[in-house]
């Protein structure tokens, strides 16, 4: 389903992608982790084609995203859905009209089956009760779900998850768990999630892939990565806070700092 | 020969911007069709930008006819031409106070709510949303916002106008005492069709410009408060800037 051959990507003269190299195939749970700031939500946008890779090859479904001209790109839009971290609803629409705002733009079904559509969806995320509010009127954990109905609305092939974990309480955390095991295993959807949430992952992913430094530095399956011989992945596995990703951001030496360059 | 660069880069950076203004306008200008297609879009805006615009318009141009009122018939008084003031009264409104003004306060009030609506949804990954549900933001968020911008400035031109000459009517007849058949008699003598013309013209420039700004800037604002916040000052002092330079352009035009 999803292809990434050597994908060099810098922004700022920081590089972000350094020969990444990873599959997703179709109709499975993959999870994408790794630290902070190793360009995890940027992949996803390489693969919507928000952003261009500098080289390398990106495919869905055997088409070379970079490649493809704005009406392509839509296309191949209309068969992809994304959950955003900070759920990206319409603030100034209701819970209905958020799920409804696909549906309406492209499809040309009747009022009366979208609200059907719309009830299903919203039914399926716990959340038919709150059609009428308004996304200021929701909970962190409600946002994500109603965004996560929205990104079903039109039955996808493939959803993208961006942290859909972070901030949650764990009865919604649960919830969102849930649901992206039953989209893959009843609706055969592939999933991609991006978490640092390692835990929780690994109770679904059917294959992860951990990146760090721009390139992929382990993958397989929960499993295989937890007994992995890296020091690497064993670090972001144990969640550790010091190891070969150091818990200091690079700096001059701590006693010099605080006496001010006065020793 | 610092100083020789650091003015070189200043020129490349507002030629840099300039483009990217243009390019920003056609693509806007290929995405009208989709704006087009749903006027209701269109609709919603024109309320936003034009009819909860009224109040302040209205009272503004009610003042600004007043001053308008008093001072003309100062100057007019010292002339013994009191008369005169009616038609002073309409021209000075029709072709400069009501297109500057009106834009200046549209800018103020609509320009800027636009460019904060738009570049918050661009820092809460709204627009990014839209792109990635194959929806054009330049043609579902953008153009529709521009056109209301474009087609309320003129409409609310004309009410300013109407409400100023009211407001210059008020002060010269019922508080000065000029005579009422003269005020509208010399109106209607000396303001021709050329005059509302070319108030026309500059409140479609006006309209125009300052709509363009306000989701110029809302759409490259950076994803941050302090951005949003920044853009939304940039869109008042580039439209007022804009609107004087403009209006001095047409006026030379024109006349």
């Amino acid at each position: 389903m999803i292809e990434i051959d050597d994908l060099r990507f810098s922004i700022a003269g920081r590089r972000i992608f350094d020969g990444l190299n990873l599959r997703i195939a179709s109709g499975t749970v993959t999870a994408i982790m790794g630290p902070s700031g190793t360009g995890k939500t940027t992949l996803l946008r390489m693969i919507t084609g928000q952003l261009r890779p500098g080289s390398g090859s990106v495919r869905v479904d055997g088409r070379e995203v970079p490649a493809l001209d704005r009406a392509g790109l839509y296309d191949l839009r209309r068969h992809i859905g994304m959950l955003f971290q900070n759920s990206a609803l319409l603030t100034d629409d209701t819970v209905f009209d958020n799920v409804a705002f696909p549906l309406r733009e492209h499809t040309r079904l009747p009022e009366r089956l979208i609200r059907t559509v719309v009830l299903t969806k919203l039914h399926a995320v716990g959340l038919r009760g709150a059609a009428r509010l308004m996304p200021s009127e929701l909970s962190g954990g409600m946002a994500r779900r109603v965004a996560l109905a929205r990104a079903m609305a039109l039955d996808p092939d493939l959803l993208l998850y961006d942290e859909p974990f972070a901030g949650l309480d764990p009865i919604s955390l649960g919830m969102i768990l849930r649901l992206i095991k039953v989209n893959n295993d009843v609706l055969g959807v592939t999933s991609v999630v991006v978490s640092h949430d390692v835990e929780q992952i690994s109770r679904i992913a059917d294959y992860c892939y951990v990146v760090s430094g721009g390139r992929v530095i382990g993958e397989g399956t929960p499993e295989q990565l937890r007994h992995s011989d890296s020091a690497l992945i064993q670090q972001f596995m144990s969640g550790a806070a010091d190891g070969p990703v150091p818990f200091h951001y690079p700096a001059s030496p701590y006693r010099d700092e605080l006496l001010g360059g006065r020793s | 020969m610092g100083r020789l660069a650091q003015i070189g880069r200043r020129l490349a950076q507002a030629i840099r911007k300039l483009g990217s203004v243009v390019l920003f306008l056609l693509t806007m200008l290929q995405a009208m069709p989709y704006a087009l297609r749903r006027p209701r879009l269109v609709t919603v805006q024109i309320h936003n930008a034009g009819v909860l615009s009224l109040v302040i318009i209205m009272t503004s141009g009610f003042f600004v006819g007043m001053v308008v009122g008093l001072q003309g018939y100062d100057a007019f008084s010292r002339l013994r031409q009191e008369d005169l003031l009616g038609a002073a009264a309409a021209l000075s409104l029709i072709k400069e106070l009501g297109p500057v003004v009106t834009a200046l306060l549209f800018a103020g009030r609509a320009g800027t709510a636009l460019t904060a609506e738009i570049g918050l949804m661009k820092a809460t990954d709204q627009l990014s949303a839209m792109e990635v549900m194959a929806i054009d933001p330049m043609g579902r968020i953008v153009a529709p916002r521009f056109l209301g911008g474009l087609i309320a400035v003129p409409f609310l031109t004309a009410i300013f106008n109407s409400v100023g000459i009211l407001g210059a009517y008020f002060v010269g007849v019922q508080l000065m005492g000029v005579d009422n058949g003269a005020f509208w008699s010399q109106m209607q003598e000396y303001v021709d069709s050329g005059d509302i013309r070319e108030g026309i013209i500059k409140s479609l420039a006006f309209g125009g410009a300052a709509s363009l700004v306000a989701v110029f800037e809302g759409y490259t604002a950076d994803r941050t408060a302090e951005g949003v916040g920044l853009a939304t000052t940039r869109t008042v002092v580039v439209t007022s800037v804009l609107v004087l330079i403009l209006d001095y352009m047409i006026t030379s035009f024109l006349l």
